[in-house]
């Protein structure tokens, strides 16, 4: 048997004004719409590998749990798939609160060094910023380098068998002029005022 | 008909299966790509985690160049799909999402103004091309040949308008139009795992083995994919299938079979790009191969 967790939350953990700023990202603006159902974590196929379901996760943030919120891994085990936003009885578009809370957990650091989603995602954003494309073996270089390079290791097989299959290479994708997309990227101003990130 | 075309970075990556063989179906139906100039990646899910607007500005340096050009654009892979609709939406739903936007195009000298439809080419192929125009293109009918149409995410959800959000059967009216089996496949839009593959893998290529695991259990022969990240998770993590017994499954894209279909070389279809070979169910299905 283990012992039993601490459950009880404390009204001094809460963050008054999080879940407005949440709601002030596009698409997450019928949060407080939520009752409970639990559809979406029913029909999520990665909630039994979430520490909170997606449930949860919405009535936390409705609540102002930031940092429980911030630090959960259900944000980053999020892949997208928006079976969630499209059976949403209360049309909450969670899949846009899940990238408002994804990039609110990067701008405040509120993640593992090492985890990998996130570090994914921030050397992605960075190859794009630098070439306007990606190479996905580079890509694949770059996370392994940041987080476990050891487990790059364990990937010989799959590395043999594109390189078999003529699909290895490390010639780098890039525009003809990455220079006119950083201008654009730059005129675009940091979330929320904030400073860049990458 | 006209497209200009969006590749994007995976079908110029590992991908390019997927493209060699859209570019030679696309001819034989006389739809002409026009390659969009210089494009830039669309973001994909990555981008967007790090930061909102600056995610809707790169995918609509796109959707302007592509205004320009005034034809509609191709998406082929899912995620641009998914991507430059969303970005399409969101600029016009939320008007301060467009006045940054725009805003920040000026900076290259693009003015967006919001015009550019956005198609895949499941979609174009047939509701405009037509499935009578196929069936009369097909030289090698697909006969006996038992597939399971995965369509994954993120064309059918959430905002593609021409099919059903949880059980599409776009893909297996196509299928069937050459001459293939269509196998009931309950899993076709269950998520692939997407990133986590490459990221977490104990759990993203679970997801993906579940989705060959219940193909087998339909007697599908192979599995076809309308994406590019589909088709290499499903493809590539077969080894870490985890039960008593090994499987395995052949993956393809749908413009693999249609180009087998209408009698191309294989040369032009990338047959050989696959981790699962595709050659042996294909002879022993009697699969003529050009």
């Amino acid at each position: 048997m283990s012992k039993i967790r601490r459950t009880i939350k404390y009204e001094s953990e809460r963050d008054g004004t999080f879940a407005e700023e949440i709601m002030a990202s596009p698409g997450c603006e019928d949060l407080l719409g939520c009752f409970q159902c639990g559809t979406c974590s029913g029909v999520c196929p990665l909630s039994i590998y979430m520490d909170h379901t997606p449930r949860q996760i919405i009535y936390l943030t409705r609540q102002g749990f930031k940092d429980e919120v911030l630090r959960s891994n259900t944000i980053w085990l999020c892949a997208s798939c928006y079976a969630c936003y499209v059976d949403c009885p209360k049309t909450v578009h969670i899949t846009d609160v899940m990238y408002a809370l994804k990039q609110r957990a990067i701008r405040e650091g509120l993640y593992p060094s090492r985890f990998p989603i996130p570090v994914l995602a921030r050397e992605f954003y960075k190859m794009v910023r630098g070439k306007g494309r990606l190479t996905e073996t580079w890509l694949v270089v770059r996370l392994l380098l940041k987080t476990n390079i050891f487990k790059g290791f364990g990937m010989w097989r799959l590395g043999l068998g594109l390189l078999r299959t003529g699909r290895f290479s490390l010639a780098v994708e890039s525009m003809k002029h990455p220079e006119e997309l950083r201008r654009i990227l730059d005129a675009s101003p940091a979330q929320h005022g904030k400073k860049e990130v990458a | 008909m006209k497209f200009s075309y969006f590749p994007g970075c995976s079908l110029k990556g590992m991908g390019g299966a997927y493209e060699t063989s859209l570019i030679a179906v696309m001819e034989a139906l006389s739809v002409q790509l026009e390659e969009l100039d210089d494009w830039n990646c669309c973001g994909a899910t990555a981008y967007m985690s790090v930061d909102e607007s600056k995610a809707f500005t790169l995918a609509a340096r796109n959707l302007a160049i592509a205004e320009k050009k005034t034809d509609d654009l191709l998406a082929p892979c899912a995620a641009c799909f998914l991507v430059l609709q969303k970005t399409q939406k969101y600029i016009k739903d939320y008007p301060e999402v467009g006045r940054v936007v725009r805003e920040s195009l000026r900076a290259g000298g693009y003015d967006y103004a919001g015009s550019t439809r956005i198609r895949h080419p499941l979609d174009v192929i047939v509701n405009d091309i037509g499935l009578d125009t196929i069936k009369k293109t097909v030289k090698h009918p697909l006969k006996g040949l038992k597939i399971a149409p995965y369509y994954g995410c993120q064309v059918v959800r959430p905002y593609a308008t021409f099919d059903h959000q949880d059980y599409p059967v776009t893909m297996d009216n196509l299928l069937k139009a050459l001459g293939a089996d269509v196998v009931h496949y309950p899993l076709k839009t269950k998520c692939c795992g997407g990133s986590l593959t490459g990221t977490l893998p104990e759990v993203g290529a679970r997801l993906s083995n579940i989705l060959i695991r219940e193909a087998k259990r339909q007697g599908a022969d192979l599995i076809t994919t309308l994406c590019p990240l589909c088709f290499f998770n499903l493809d590539s993590y077969q080894d870490k299938m985890e039960g008593p017994e090994k499987i395995t499954m052949p993956i393809t894209y749908f413009t693999q079979l249609m180009g087998l279909a209408f009698g191309m070389p294989s040369s032009k279809l990338g047959l050989k790009r696959h981790i699962i070979p595709i050659l042996p169910i294909l002879k022993e299905r009697q699969v003529a191969i050009a």
